[in-house]
């Protein structure tokens, strides 16, 4: 059981550690919007060139009723 | 209601019956409702932002009118541009706007995108938690007033916040907040870890110098939780206290501190028990609370935001005969403006020149336009609907009629009852005896064995206090407002749950609440030989031409694509012109038919001043009537529905507005509703609810304009719609984001079952207490026993407050709400 005098030191100090860079993360504006970056994956990399009638897809449109 | 099946492409509200409008979004043909969503649909499509409309979660809002360009125009001055938006290195300059419409995470991508395509611009980033965005441009490269344009083509109407400090500073409180609930988050779990020896260590023994050690490393990790993220309590308790008055951040403080002293104290001598887990759990469930409340808060604004929405930044002066684009700020009282049509006044005045149409609707609720002559007053805020005006400025600033509506709004809230603070007194009420028991304890044991009173008196307050107690209320009222947030209603303020639980009446108001707010053309009937579709197209390119306040349902609704010449307007009966060689004549019916008979006809009444608040308009020709067009500002198909539901659960329904008697009774009518008042000012509104007040009635009001704010204020609880008035949200309890009516009753029943739930577990808790209380102050409670107990009553709290996010199973809504309901009545 002695090595608990090291191993939970350790772990508070892994503990400093996260909050440091949870801290670092707050400050640097992370957190400060949680939702729209999460859309920037589904974007297109290319934009279609505008008005340019896309390839017919029959698929459902979620738009739809 | 008169309204075809299908919902709008964009804004998802319901079609005209008889129009038949495309909009071409990536290659197809989508049916919208008017020319302003068109106009925005085709934008984005155009912008290669069309993905949009894939990923948004609520439908957008509906776009009242295509965007005006020319309304920028003040913001294309460099000079005035640099006055009223901040330096940034290498010679950008800096702006938040407030984006109305802003309402989901796709539309913030839309704006984000469509933005970051401009040339010249820097940095963008959008927040849809408070519909914020910052702009970081480049003014060499890209106007300002080209920026905001853009905004508008993609349907966000933006507002410009000038020096913008609020909203600095809410961000800088939600990170520190973040940080708070950081730290008492991950401390709370390392001393969860610490406890579960200790506790297992008092059953089946621990060698002692372990739990020491297991105690001191528990007071390592509980020092930050209790002095860094319990701070905001304390300094709340001391500004309560120093103000001589009690808030409920005091029994939580000395809840806290009492726990964590008398721990520390333990855990340093080596005696009696510590209880470090249940104090960093305290805190950081306590700041969880305060966390979700605070987001809700930032996101209902604050009344400078509202202000800003309302009243123009910029005005356009007259002086010498010649006009300069000033801030509004800078006007004085006897400056001459210029205030072109569609625009807003800066200041209140009277009119110098011009033969003015202006919407009061935001300080009066009245649907129908007032005019406005030579040597009327117009206020701040309002708008100019047609010919421009030549204005002279009676009172800026703080003068405005618009400013006293602030103040009441401020006077309202100050004298607001706060049945929340019951919920404080009985804490205290709670504390004292607590404390007064404690004191008792440690007398008696002092006189019985002196070296025991010490233990048993802190025993009593830890068995007592910081536990399952506390967290009964918080709990609860967390897990509703998350179960809310996910049903679209934002809670702002949480103890209103409390109160809507014990709500007993309910007002509204009519105009953009009841109803959508929007009088639009809900019918087309072609009468002769032309389609609805040609005779939409007619009245409207008629109608673009006057200044009547019907005319504004045309436009926004039909195309004006074909110019009519020879136009005549004939006051109070319609308006007469030339098309492609026809004369037409849209107005009343006898006025519309008077052109086939070629006889004089006499007027009817004016459909404007039909007082049903439903009219009926005609189109005719030399060969008689062509068709008809029925206006209305349509009800909300589910009001009937809400209206009844809350009856259902207790809660009698009664119309407050500022709108004409004969629209108010027939809305009353449809819905339901026996009570109702109409032509009350703000003031008049505030009155009929402290009277109601007065007899004992625990008051709900609903409402969406400027001239509700004060009711809202006032109201115990206080609703505002999401698309509404900043204003009014500002002053709103429970906010209706998704605008359905719907969720009310729903809303009510979640939150009486809340107040169950809390009552559930205060009784839990004193029960424990009750029972604990007496053997602890014995001292027969052995430490490991108390210990568990404490930690399993405040499990059963919480896991019992954790049933409300249950249950109400959220709704999601594709792009689209579902298919309005026929029923009308």
């Amino acid at each position: 059981m002695e090595i608990l005098y090291v191993m939970i030191p350790l772990g508070l100090v892994l503990v400093a550690l996260g909050l440091w860079a949870f801290f670092w993360a707050t400050g640097s504006g992370q957190f400060d919007d949680l939702d729209s970056p999460g859309w920037t994956v589904l974007e297109d990399d290319e934009a279609p060139p505008p008005d340019e009638p896309q390839p017919q897809d029959d698929a459902p449109r979620e738009q739809g009723r | 209601m008169s309204a075809s099946g299908h919902p709008c492409f964009h804004c998802g509200e319901p079609i005209p019956r008889g129009l038949v409008i495309h909009a071409r979004v990536a290659g197809r043909d989508e049916a919208v409702c008017c020319y302003g969503c068109k106009a925005v649909a085709e934008f984005i499509s155009g912008a290669g932002l069309g993905d949009y409309y894939r990923y948004r979660d609520t439908a957008s809002t509906r776009a009242d009118e295509p965007p005006r360009p020319d309304r920028w125009a003040a913001y294309d001055r460099p000079e005035l541009v640099e006055r009223l938006t901040r330096a940034e290195p290498d010679g950008a300059r800096s702006i938040t706007v407030l984006l109305e419409g802003l309402r989901c995470a796709a539309c913030s991508w839309l704006a984000n995108k469509a933005l970051s395509q401009q040339n010249g611009v820097l940095d963008v980033s959008v927040n849809p938690a408070t519909a914020r965005a910052r702009l970081v441009w480049d003014p060499a490269r890209v106007r300002l007033g080209d920026l905001l344009r853009v905004l508008e083509h993609v349907g966000l109407r933006p507002h410009p916040l000038a020096g913008e400090p609020s909203e600095q500073m809410a961000l800088l409180e939600r990170r520190d907040a973040l940080k708070r609930l950081a730290v008492a988050g991950f401390g709370n779990m390392q001393v969860m870890m610490f406890a579960v020896p200790l506790y297992f260590g008092a059953v089946s023994g621990i060698d002692p110098q372990m739990r020491e050690y297991m105690r001191l490393v528990s007071m390592l990790v509980s020092v930050p939780v209790a002095l860094y993220s319990g701070w905001p309590f304390y300094r709340g308790a001391w500004h309560a206290l120093r103000a001589r008055s009690i808030s409920m951040d005091v029994p939580v403080s000395l809840g806290i501190l009492l726990a964590f002293v008398a721990s520390v104290w333990n855990a340093l001598t080596g005696h009696g028990e510590v209880y470090f887990d249940s104090v960093s759990m305290f805190v950081f469930f306590l700041g969880l609370g305060r966390y979700v409340e605070m987001i809700a808060r930032h996101r209902a604004g604050s009344v400078a935001d509202a202000l800003a929405r309302l009243a123009p930044m910029t005005a356009r002066r007259v002086r010498a005969g010649a006009t300069e684009d000033v801030q509004a700020v800078e006007l004085g009282v006897g400056d001459e403006l210029l205030v072109r049509a569609g625009e807003v006044f800066a200041a209140d005045g009277v009119v110098l020149e011009g033969d003015g149409r202006v919407d009061e609707s935001m300080l009066t609720g009245e649907s129908v336009a007032v005019p406005k002559p030579p040597g009327t007053a117009v206020h701040q805020g309002t708008q100019n609907l047609a010919a421009p005006l030549r204005v002279r400025v009676t009172a800026v600033a703080g003068g405005t009629v618009l400013s006293g509506i602030v103040a009441l709004l401020e006077r309202a809230q100050a004298e607001r009852p706060r049945l929340a603070r019951a919920a404080d007194r009985a804490a205290a009420w709670f504390l004292s005896r607590i404390l007064f028991g404690a004191a008792i304890v440690y007398a008696l044991w002092w006189f019985v064995d002196p070296s025991r009173a010490f233990p048993a008196t802190l025993a009593v307050l830890v068995v007592t206090c910081p536990c399952a107690l506390s967290l009964a209320t918080p709990t609860a009222l967390a897990a509703a407002t998350a179960a809310l947030a996910r049903r679209g209603v934002l809670v702002a303020r949480t103890d209103a749950i409390e109160t809507l639980a014990k709500a007993t009446r309910v007002l509204w108001d009519k105009t953009g609440t009841l109803t959508r707010g929007l009088v639009r053309v809900e019918d087309v009937r072609s009468l002769g030989a032309i389609s609805s579709q040609q005779a939409l197209e007619w009245a409207a390119s008629l109608e673009q031409l006057s200044e009547h306040p019907i005319a504004r349902a045309f436009t926004v609704t039909g195309a004006p694509t074909v110019r009519a010449s020879d136009v005549e307007v004939h006051a109070g009966r319609g308006i007469e012109g030339r098309i492609e060689g026809r004369r037409l004549r849209v107005g009343t019916r006898a006025f519309a038919a008077g052109l086939q008979s070629q006889a004089t006809a006499d007027a009817g009444p004016d459909a404007a001043g039909d007082e049903s608040g439903e009219s009926r308009v005609y189109l005719g020709d030399e060969s008689g009537l062509l068709a008809a067009f029925t206006l209305s500002d349509p009800l909300r198909p589910e009001a009937g529905h809400c209206v009844a539901g809350l009856a259902a659960l207790g809660l009698p329904s009664e119309i407050v507005s500022g709108d004409q008697p004969g629209a108010v009774a027939r809305i009353a009518a449809r819905t339901g509703i026996d009570g109702h008042a109409a032509r009350l000012s703000p003031q008049d509104k505030l009155e009929r609810l402290k009277s109601l007040q007065a007899g004992g009635a625990v008051v709900v009001a609903v409402g969406d304009g400027i001239n509700d704010a004060p009711l809202l204020r006032g109201a115990d609880v206080a609703i505002a719609m999401g698309r509404g008035s900043a204003l009014a949200q500002t002053s709103a309890d429970l906010i209706l984001v998704r605008e359905s009516l719907d969720e009310l009753p729903a809303t009510v029943s979640l939150a009486r079952r809340t107040q169950r739930v809390i009552r559930q577990n205060l009784g839990w808790a004193i029960g424990y207490n009750l029972a604990a209380l007496p053997l602890a102050a014995f001292g027969l409670v052995p430490p490991w026993l108390a210990a568990i107990g404490m930690s399993l009553s405040s499990v059963v709290v919480v896991l019992n407050a954790m049933r409300l996010s249950r249950g109400s199973a959220p709704r999601r809504r594709s792009g689209m709400p579902a298919t309005p309901q026929a029923e009308a009545a």
